[in-house]
């Protein structure tokens, strides 16, 4: 087994052909999936291997397409359905809330739900306000819901085809900017547990948990730090729902102090959650608050100056960093 | 009891088999007196909950049931005990979930609204309206991906027919031909709103027009009427032409749900739909065409009133489910690391 250097639309695609070809009731359904080669050409050449009884397009009607996901996950098959963004996927949110989520519990276990919706989530340049919203929290907040978010290339084969295979309804998010983001992607079978963080960086100092797309600004932050002679440890999520917070209490054992970044909106977020968990389990370890860097409490307008005000970025970052070490800024 | 003449001109006995009526009558009867036995056990407050009794509206499960296979699926609403019990769950598991027991249908964890058996290809009563429309569709649609000639009867009532999901559906439905049969029962209210005040189109049936899919109304107070209509949907569904819509006219006795005085209607109105009663329709066309003896009817009546104080019985007796069962059936994953504080 060797590895390639991909883009995530190229290690998506893998993850999906891969699945395809292993396994028959896997089909991909969704706008512009099959003759458009998919919105960002994930799907790119899937029509040709598979044809169009398994791969799918849809007329733009997320609600519907999503429902046929779910009575068809309900009748043995394991439905790929893409939202183009999961702006759209609001849509269907009765569909995945509802129904996916609560096929398993209504039934008493009498019928499963494995399904994966997927597509990007986050901002992605100057989409304006309906464009560029994360939903990642949202979808935590749902028993019967597993829920995935990662850009690293790797991670997004190894666990797109975990969360294929995964008997469980799966939200899956990418990002539109980093479809063509590289990196080393194993050739073949490579699976990726759903459900555990990685560490991408080592440090001793701070721990900066992240996950999607924030985590470009983060390892710049600690490139920056490292300059100030500040160690930062860096931590990937890359599953949201179960959330290992085994991995972040650890680390904040080592490092008693920790900065969320998360795009997503401050109130109910996902770093509000992990501010729950490390209090609670390392309430005694921490020399400051559990302190987050969010997307601004507000919509997302057009304008760039507003775009920069709005999302987390690596001096926002840094500037949180110095506040948990009592440091100038 | 007054029968309408066109009910009484169908009823030949060449049509349907001895068995067909009795089968109907039985399946009527069970469905009558478990829901009324339910009603009485809500007052009683041994059912708790939301609670929509099908009352009145029998002979569409009955007609449905004799027109289509075991294997065929059916998904449909929150009214749905009538259901179940048509595809062949028992009056036992059926009382014992109402009770919220361990031993019911879905050991306790659906109530009234939300049976499902897999043994019995029923995919559930779902509680948001026209929600299963879409699900029907993509049950039906996994019919067809897998190469079977079943379909999937996908039921709602006139109120999910103003759901958007309703027109995603039939659209996907007819371009890709799937084998599902949607079946409105038109009850006449969605809720207290009758069907006149929620559009300008009324005849439901219509709906299907627009998207070029076959559709018909129906009379729904009669199994014969029911039954004759599916059948020619399901043969034209497994001739693999697509779907087929049809528009059920029935009528529900009670309110929406148990805590609705349905203010809404007068009362001539509902006496008028109990002259067209289904289950005295078929009685009297059983006796009349001398198809059965009315000591053949009583047996029945005996057999069904001891197999609803025995599922009473049954759900008394037993336990409800213990707390761990929480925790079960939320993910397949079995050490699914649950947040516990």
């Amino acid at each position: 087994m060797s590895n390639r250097v991909l883009p995530l639309r190229d290690a998506l695609r893998e993850a999906i052909q891969e699945e395809m070809q292993r396994d028959e009731t896997v089909f991909l359904m969704g706008e512009e999936v099959a003759e458009y080669d998919g919105a960002y050409k994930v799907s790119k050449g899937l029509l040709q291997e598979f044809g169009p009884k398994r791969v799918i397009d849809t007329p733009i009607a997320e609600l519907g397409f999503a429902g046929i996901g779910v009575g068809a996950a309900m009748n043995g098959l394991r439905p790929i359905v893409e939202f183009m963004t999961w702006n759209f996927a609001v849509l269907a949110f009765d569909q995945i809330v509802n129904n996916a989520a609560k096929t398993l519990s209504q039934s008493a276990g009498q019928f499963r739900c494995p399904i994966v919706f997927r597509g990007p989530s986050g901002s992605a340049g100057q989409l304006a306000q309906q464009h560029s919203q994360m939903f990642e929290s949202w979808m935590s907040n749902v028993p019967g819901l597993k829920v995935i978010s990662c850009i690293d290339p790797a991670d997004a084969k190894g666990l797109l085809k975990s969360a294929i295979r995964d008997n469980d309804p799966i939200c899956f998010m990418e990002s539109e900017l980093m479809y063509a983001h590289t990196g080393e992607v194993p050739e073949g079978e490579y699976l990726v547990p759903i459900g555990k963080a990685v560490v991408r960086r080592a440090g001793s100092d701070v721990t900066l948990v992240t996950f999607n797309k924030m985590i470009l600004p983060t390892l710049e932050a600690a490139d920056l730090l490292a300059q100030e002679g500040i160690s930062a440890e860096v931590i990937d999520l890359r599953t949201i729902r179960p959330l290992d917070h085994q991995t972040i209490v650890e680390s904040v054992k080592k490092t008693n102090r920790i900065i969320v970044v998360d795009e997503s909106w401050p109130f109910a977020s996902v770093a509000s959650e992990i501010a729950y968990e490390v209090q609670k389990y390392a309430f005694d370890y921490l020399d400051a608050p559990v302190t987050r860097v969010n997307s601004a409490d507000t919509s997302l307008p057009y304008a760039p100056t507003l775009v920069e005000a709005y999302l987390p970025n690596a001096g926002k970052i840094v500037k949180a960093v110095k506040s948990v070490l009592y440091a100038k800024a | 009891m007054t029968t309408t003449t066109q009910s009484r001109k169908k009823s030949s006995k060449s049509t349907f088999s001895k068995e067909t009526y009795l089968h109907w009558y039985e399946l009527m009867l069970r469905i009558r007196r478990f829901e009324e036995r339910a009603l009485m056990m809500y007052g009683q407050e041994k059912i708790r909950g939301f609670c929509h009794v099908y009352i009145g509206q029998e002979a569409v499960a009955a007609g449905i049931e004799s027109a289509i296979r075991r294997e065929d699926a059916i998904v449909t609403a929150y009214r749905q005990h009538g259901i179940a019990l048509g595809r062949g769950c028992t009056a036992d598991e059926c009382m014992a979930e109402l009770f919220g027991k361990a031993t019911g249908v879905v050991k306790g964890k659906g109530g009234s609204m939300h049976f499902f058996s897999a043994q019995h290809r029923y995919f559930g009563g779902n509680g948001i309206v026209g929600a299963q429309i879409p699900i029907g569709t993509g049950i039906a649609f996994a019919e067809k991906y897998k190469g079977t000639d079943n379909l999937c009867v996908t039921m709602f009532g006139d109120g999910a027919a103003r759901q958007g999901a309703l027109y995603e559906s039939f659209n996907m439905a007819m371009a890709w031909k799937l084998p599902v049969l949607y079946i409105v029962e038109n009850n006449g209210y969605a809720m207290g709103t009758s069907v006149q005040r929620t559009s300008n189109v009324t005849e439901l049936y219509t709906l299907g027009e627009s998207f070029d899919m076959p559709s018909e109304p129906v009379d729904g107070m009669n199994p014969e009427s029911v039954h004759e209509a599916v059948s020619r949907a399901a043969e034209h569904i497994r001739a693999g032409k697509g779907p087929y819509f049809l528009e059920v006219r029935t009528y529900r006795y009670k309110g929406h749900s148990v805590s609705d005085p349905a203010k809404y209607r007068t009362k001539e109105e509902v006496e008028s739909y109990k002259e067209r009663d289904p289950i005295k329709i078929t009685e009297n066309n059983i006796l009349q065409n001398k198809i059965a003896t009315e000591e053949e009817l009583k047996a029945i009546q005996v057999k069904i009133k001891k197999e609803i104080d025995d599922s009473v019985k049954f759900a008394e007796n037993s336990p409800y489910p213990d707390p761990s069962e929480l925790w079960t059936d939320n993910y397949t994953q079995e050490d699914y690391p649950f947040i516990l504080d």
